[in-house]
């Protein structure tokens, strides 16, 4: 069946090729480079980035070698508050944000797939490695790549109008097919952390919004062992960066384990005492039927983080993850992703942890 | 397909191929003393007489560009520079609220980066520059380098009062540009009646090839040159003469004003059948720009709850080819400037399309326009103006 589609092209390789996957699937598809920033100089520059000029200029040159129309939609003003602020604001929180996550969920297939839905496409197709099938979602096949984990916060309302052409193949493989096909970009380097700031100091980029607000390093006794110039700059499970004063007793390297936005304080610890039993999410998906009782399954607490087996189920409205076996350095604020092998069964946002009893 | 975006580029004039395809094939640079650059130098110069005359200028007051962008800023930059030399206190910069980017942006950077003081001529709700504004503004300052203000919109078409604003800038004793690019070849155009001292021509707007056009330059105007080098055109623009393109530009320009009148009685007949059939289909739809002095192929309007970009691709898919007037940055439409000056709100601004008719355009186009407007601006609303 013939498809209206539009295909998010950011100028990577990636989307190049999925696009042209798509026209050659025999789709009618239309490129579309989502311009994130009102000043497109104000975003990385050069091989990082994802919002430059140089991007826009590079999906518009692919577009013309597909032979498909292409526009520039200027989704800035969304970007800004649903993805920059959101993320600046969690950190605030003492949580630690995924900025990719978020765009998927409130950008790509949100904001741009609504648009897209009313002026008449049908579906929204990315250059995301992830396999989808009659709303069955996948990791990729090329493990290095997968990201279903960025996209099992979307709903199945959400799926239903996407379409990932690359799930099946791996990126050398795509990197030849860009090539095959003539694309420019098939060199391209791979984008990599938060396109929003620019030269990748996110320490510096938080400090600028949230400012300086100096407070102490306490150990598990409440001890003060450093200080701190901003609580929000820290992520549980750091171990660089801490430039603590006073070594630990025992001479053992130590790790955040919690951040207190409300004391503006920073504890704390040896590793052990990252070890984490049980999750508690928040805003479940389910793209499968959600279980009625506990299900075992495997989850995953980071992007191409490690796989844990657990249990999860429902309470109320929270998803409650048992782990068979100790997790470390997992953050609030990223997703709890449950797999069945590569099948996404659904996610959560981890609002805290349960330690282990050291 | 439908194409309505004249006022971007209209298409070759078929004299203008014919002029232009015959010097691509002939040697000579118009600067060699020997034959072949004496041949070269007569197409030059028997295409300036042409310009010149179509246009009541002095075949000396032609300076060959690449195009308007280079003329503007030649004008804009080359004569502030000039006057401010001749008078360290003359930095002031009066210049039209509604300008071309070419003018606007020359402007801007004068201010920031050449001690220039700016000041922003208002326009009234039909985008128009009164006299009394620029007298006021001349009245109150003694420290003017130059006056630009353009003849007729880029975007809305509105037509300026000319000869009166250059009446006005005389009586101060300040010199005056205008670009014209779009008023040439649609309206009557007299560089010696205007009264203005700088005029800017460009070649693709009126039939002929893109990358050339002129500054028509008074007598005693003598801008500091932008481009330095061999000094061809009058010591005041540098860089070798393109023959093709100037020959091609002559031709056009020839064919376009023995036409002028005619066609301009022909385009507006199909501009107000196109605003009619826009306004059937939409009732709701505004049209910007001044109602009566208009240039005759200029129809600009707002569609309340569309976003232009979003009307844009919808007309695309449909063949229709027409632009939101507006300029882009990465491709991104900024709400329009000359939009915003005239008291339209940014909402307004941005779901805005400009319609433009040219030598090529028919009945047929207003019709495929007329059929497809309605669906297209119910679509685009269902929308919405932001994602």
């Amino acid at each position: 069946m013939t498809l209206r589609v539009l295909a998010a092209m950011s100028g990577g390789v990636d989307s190049a090729v999925a696009a042209a996957r798509a026209v050659e699937a025999g789709h009618d598809v239309t490129g579309v480079h989502m311009a994130l920033s009102s000043n497109p100089r104000s975003y990385r520059t050069g091989a990082r980035g994802c919002c430059t000029l140089e991007d826009s200029r590079d999906a518009r040159r692919a577009a013309d070698v597909i032979g498909i129309p292409f526009y520039v939609w200027d989704l800035a003003e969304r970007f800004h508050r649903d993805v920059v602020e959101d993320f600046v604001s969690e950190y605030a929180a003492g949580r630690t944000p995924n900025p990719c996550l978020r765009c998927n969920e409130k950008i790509k297939f949100s904001a741009l797939l609504d648009r897209a839905l009313a002026l008449g496409f049908d579906a929204v197709c990315t250059g995301h490695y992830a396999r989808l099938e009659n709303g069955v979602l996948r990791r990729g096949v090329d493990p290095a790549k997968d990201q279903s984990y960025v996209l099992a916060v979307c709903t199945p309302e959400q799926l239903a109008h996407a379409m990932f052409p690359l799930g099946d193949t791996t990126k050398a493989d795509i990197r030849a097919e860009a090539q095959r096909r003539g694309l420019q970009v098939a060199d391209k380097p791979d984008s990599h952390d938060i396109c929003f700031i620019a030269d990748g100091d996110t320490r510096r980029f938080l400090a600028e919004r949230l400012g300086t607000a100096p407070g102490p390093i306490v150990d598990q006794d409440g001890n003060k062992v450093g200080e701190h110039d901003g609580a929000y700059a820290y992520t549980v499970g750091q171990r660089k960066g801490l430039r603590l004063g006073t070594p630990a007793p025992d001479g053992r390297p130590r790790y955040v384990l919690d951040i207190s936005p409300v004391t503006n304080t920073v504890t704390v610890g040896p590793r052990e005492a990252l070890d984490v039993t049980e999750i508690v999410g928040e805003r479940p998906v389910w793209l499968s039927e959600p279980p009625s009782g506990p299900l075992s399954c495997q989850v995953q607490l980071r992007a191409h983080g490690e796989v844990h087996d657990c249990v999860a189920e429902m309470v109320d409205d929270t998803m409650r993850i048992r782990l068979a076996r100790p997790a470390r350095g997992v953050a609030a604020g990223q997703a709890a992703v449950l797999y069945d092998g590569d099948r996404v069964l659904g996610s959560s946002t981890i609002a805290s942890t349960v330690r282990a009893a050291v | 397909m439908t194409y309505l975006d004249h006022a971007a580029t209209t298409p070759m004039l078929p004299e203008a191929i014919a002029a232009m395809t015959e010097q691509l094939g002939a040697l000579g640079n118009p600067s060699s003393l020997h034959a072949v650059g004496r041949r070269a130098r007569r197409v030059v110069e028997e295409s300036r007489e042409i310009i010149a005359e179509a246009f009541d200028a002095r075949p000396s007051e032609v300076v060959f560009t690449s195009g308007g962008t280079e003329a503007d800023n030649l004008a804009v930059k080359g004569v502030y520079w000039a006057r401010r030399a001749a008078d360290p206190n003359r930095t002031r910069v009066l210049a039209g609220a509604v300008e071309h980017h070419a003018v606007l942006d020359a402007v801007r950077w004068l201010a920031e980066h050449q001690g220039a003081e700016v000041e922003w001529l208002p326009v009234d709700e039909l985008g128009r520059v009164s006299p009394d504004t620029l007298r006021a503004a001349l009245d109150k300052a003694d420290d003017v380098a130059l006056v630009t203000v353009m003849w007729a919109n880029n975007e809305v078409g509105t037509v300026q009062p000319i000869a009166e604003l250059a009446a006005v800038a005389r009586e101060h004793g300040v010199p005056f540009h205008t670009d014209a690019v779009q008023a040439a070849g649609q309206l009557p155009v007299s560089f010696a009646a205007s009264g203005v001292q700088a005029l800017t021509l460009s070649g693709h707007k009126l039939g002929g090839p893109m990358g050339v056009g002129a500054l028509l330059l008074a007598k005693g105007i003598d801008p500091v040159p932008v481009l330095h080098g061999g000094g061809q055109e009058r010591d005041v623009r540098s860089g070798t003469l393109d023959t093709p393109a100037i020959a091609g530009f002559a031709a056009a320009v020839q064919v376009a004003t023995a036409r002028r009148e005619e066609e301009a009685r022909r385009l507006a007949g199909l501009r107000d059948a196109l605003i009619k059939a826009v306004r059937t289909a939409v009732p709701d739809a505004v049209l910007n720009g001044d109602p009566e002095n208009r240039l005759p192929g200029n129809a600009h309007f707002s569609f309340p709850g569309c976003e232009g970009d979003a009307l844009l691709m919808l007309l695309d898919a449909r063949e229709i080819e027409c632009s939101t007037g507006s300029a882009c940055s990465a491709g991104v439409s900024q709400p329009s400037h000359v939009l915003l000056a005239m008291g339209a709100d940014p909402a307004r601004a941005r779901g805005s399309l400009r319609f433009s008719l040219g030598h090529t355009s028919t009945e047929e186009d207003v019709a495929a326009l007329a059929d497809a407007i309605g669906p297209v601006v119910e679509r685009a609303r269902r929308a919405g103006l932001s994602a």
